[in-house]
């Protein structure tokens, strides 16, 4: 059986190494649209802290023989104590300006961690192999799923849903929605705003870190690995709304799916078709897809 | 009496003038004053441990050999990043030949690039040595006189590769290709020498320059059944296509072939990886005394081994300079002249020729990536299988397309 001359195996086959990526896109998406959605920060390092998550797990492995698991528990805390420390040395002088200046701050401290992790080990990548729990495949029958892909699936999916039951359903989630609504009525009810803006903004430089490490495995980690995909994860941003979870989480997962089809029947255009979605969802609904009216 | 008073002052105050214009131009037949040569290269990018700041270390290797002074005149080093972007390379290229006294661009990994700068090079009548660019159309459809193209290209990295893999049994070939000049040329060069030996292409897949992910184009490749994945890339998307194989499974049910693979991809990928694939190069450091000289001084500088393009830049600068010190000028017409006339020595290359349409043939080398126990010391990493005279390796003159040929 065929679809447009293409069989069908072939088909579901491009389809799970397209939810594979779009679990990445979703995990990144998620990150950037929390930290939007409460800060208004449009946090252009997101990329590069996913690669220094990558690139911590390999340190941490070749200087210290700290683990996968290991890496998958530290590298994400390491990450989010330094989220925090950006937002309280550099972030909060901002909040009052224009976002803009958010933005090129963001962007120049990316083009500083990139440049400086280029200088020390260039961009052919360093060496990071697959643990052993995840060696081997498992055997979908019409295509041979790498165990640890499967795992990434799992992992983010994991990680999607916590976050957004994090911040949908629990009294902590309440406080920090009610937060960035109006943030001098919620002061006035004795929380501490400044906290809880400095715990977001970790929490999502947190889940870029935790990406990276789940990403450390499957390429070749490099400098240039953030920059890469981090304009893709602007434009699963823009499409799922701004700073809708749930909407970044469903748009991450499903223009995987896309650009997995696309590779198969016109490879060339895989790395503009998010564009071009993104182009037609902001003529016809510009807040995005998932936004919700305020 | 007065008036031919006035005519003497008149007349030797000119020719003093001129006495003293003359003596500044006399001692060296530099212009400007000084040899300029540029290396334009992808400083930040996905080439640039091919090319980039080692590239600039090679250039400076070779200056530093000639003493830093050419015919009495100061020779300069600088350097650009392209960017991977030809209307970048084209400009920067226009800027140093037209304001900056540049006498010589070399390196220019990236083919879209090497092409841009070609053009200008020719349009501005100056010398451009291509070192790190692939596609072969630099010395067919696009060939001119001032570019000469130096190291190796689709033709003889793909068809080296290409000929050895299906003398190995490898008869039915799959490519994953780059999608722009360079891609296209290896795959279309390599198709040739496959299929001249014998062998048959059954697909092809196009992926865009640095793509994230080739999980799928391998699938596809998978599923077509060839014997042989062709990978017509180079650079970060051959790496990340190798290790994504090996994840999947790939590489133990189809033979990888690698169509211009460098050392510092092994390197990257390491050695448990890579193991038993075929690699065809143009130098290796590790051959012989000559190699192991320049690769031990470049290893002093750059702490890793050099790619056979920086070995390149090193050789094209060093042979340019030594063509301006026999020619007593950096005309760039006489100096081509001369480089086609010379045959070629160094630590690089040995009897190395430059033909007509520009392409410099010197002998080729086919190896094998050995496996974890067979490397006994830091980047020993190929066993020599066999070496190809130049004449073999590169494109017969009789099949060029290049217009310069008259036939």
């Amino acid at each position: 059986m065929t679809i447009f001359g293409v069989p069908v195996t072939a088909l579901l086959s491009q389809l799970v190494v397209g939810l594979v990526n779009g679990c990445f896109y979703a995990m990144l998406s998620l990150g950037l649209s929390i930290i939007f959605g409460m800060l208004n920060i449009v946090n252009f390092a997101h990329g590069a802290f996913y690669m220094l998550g990558a690139v911590l797990t390999w340190f941490g492995f070749t200087q210290f023989g700290i683990g996968y698991w290991w890496s998958l528990l530290l590298v994400p805390l390491v990450l989010a104590a330094l989220g925090a420390v950006v937002e309280r040395g550099l972030l909060r002088w901002l909040y009052r300006v224009d976002p803009l200046y958010g933005l090129l701050l963001t962007f120049g401290l990316a083009l500083m961690l990139e440049g400086a992790l280029r200088y020390k080990y260039g961009v052919s990548g360093l060496p990071y192999s697959i643990p052993d729990a995840f060696q081997g495949a498992f055997n979908l029958g019409f295509m041979f799923l790498p165990r640890y892909r499967a795992w990434v699936v799992l992992a983010s999916l994991i990680v999607c849903f916590t976050t957004w039951l994090l911040i949908e359903r629990t009294p902590l989630g309440a406080y920090l929605r009610a937060a960035t609504e109006n943030p001098n009525l919620v002061r006035a009810f004795g929380i501490n705003v400044p906290a809880m803006i400095t715990i977001t903004y970790a929490v999502g430089v947190g889940l870029a870190g935790l990406a990276g490490v789940l990403a450390a495995p499957l390429t070749q980690i490099s400098p240039l690995m953030g920059t890469n995909v981090i304009i893709v994860v602007f434009a699963v941003v823009v499409i799922g709304g701004m700073s809708s979870i749930l909407g970044s989480i469903v748009t991450g997962l499903a223009l995987g799916l896309i650009e997995g089809v696309t590779k198969v029947y016109y490879p060339q255009a895989s790395n503009t078709v998010v564009f071009f979605i993104m182009a037609i969802v902001l003529l016809l609904r510009p807040a995005g897809l998932f936004s919700r009216e305020r | 009496m007065k008036r031919k008073l006035l005519v003497v002052i008149v007349t030797s105050y000119l020719f003093l003038l001129c006495g003293l214009a003359c003596a500044q131009a006399k001692p060296s037949k530099v212009s400007d004053g000084v040899v300029k040569i540029a290396v334009l290269t992808d400083m930040s990018g996905l080439y640039s441990d091919l090319g980039g700041p080692g590239s600039v270390a090679a250039a400076q290797i070779a200056i530093d050999e000639f003493g830093g002074k050419v015919l009495g005149a100061p020779i300069q080093l600088v350097s650009a990043d392209h960017q991977n972007k030809a209307d970048v390379g084209a400009n920067k290229a226009r800027e140093w030949f037209d304001t900056q006294q540049v006498d010589l661009i070399v390196d220019v990994p990236n083919s879209s690039v090497a092409l841009a700068v070609s053009k200008v090079a020719n349009e501005k009548h100056k010398l451009f040595m291509v070192d790190n660019a692939g596609t072969s159309r630099l010395t067919n459809e696009d060939c001119n006189s001032y570019t000469i193209h130096y190291v190796y290209d689709t033709y003889a990295t793909g068809g080296v590769t290409g000929r050895a893999v299906v003398q190995h049994g490898g008869n039915t070939w799959f490519f994953i290709t780059a999608d722009y000049a360079f891609g296209h040329s290896l795959q279309d060069d390599t198709t040739r020498a496959v299929k001249a030996a014998g062998g048959q292409v059954v697909g092809s897949v196009q992926h865009p320059l640095n793509a994230p992910d080739f999980s799928s184009f391998l699938l596809q490749a998978q599923a077509s059944k060839a014997k042989v994945i062709g990978l017509a890339n180079a650079g970060g998307d051959t790496i990340n296509a190798i290790k994504t194989a090996a994840e999947f499974g790939i590489n133990k049910t189809q033979t990888l072939a690698g169509l211009l693979v460098f050392i510092t991809d092994i390197n990257s990928l390491t050695l448990p990886v890579t193991q038993g694939m075929y690699v065809a190069e143009g130098y290796y450091w590790d051959m012989n005394d000559d190699t192991r000289r320049f690769g031990k001084k470049y290893f002093a500088k750059m702490k890793k081994m050099p790619t056979m393009a920086q070995a390149g830049v090193y050789s094209s600068v060093l042979q340019y300079l030594k063509a301006v010190q026999a020619t007593g000028t950096d005309d760039a017409d006489t100096v081509i002249r001369k480089l086609k006339e010379t045959t070629l020595n160094d630590d690089f290359v040995k009897g190395g020729k430059i033909r007509a349409d520009g392409r410099m043939v010197h002998e080729f080398y086919l190896f094998q990536v050995k496996s974890p126990s067979d490397s006994k010391y830091p980047w020993d990493y190929y066993k020599l299988i066999s070496k190809i005279p130049g004449d073999e390796a590169f494109q017969p003159l009789s099949q060029s397309r290049c217009p310069l040929i008259k036939k």
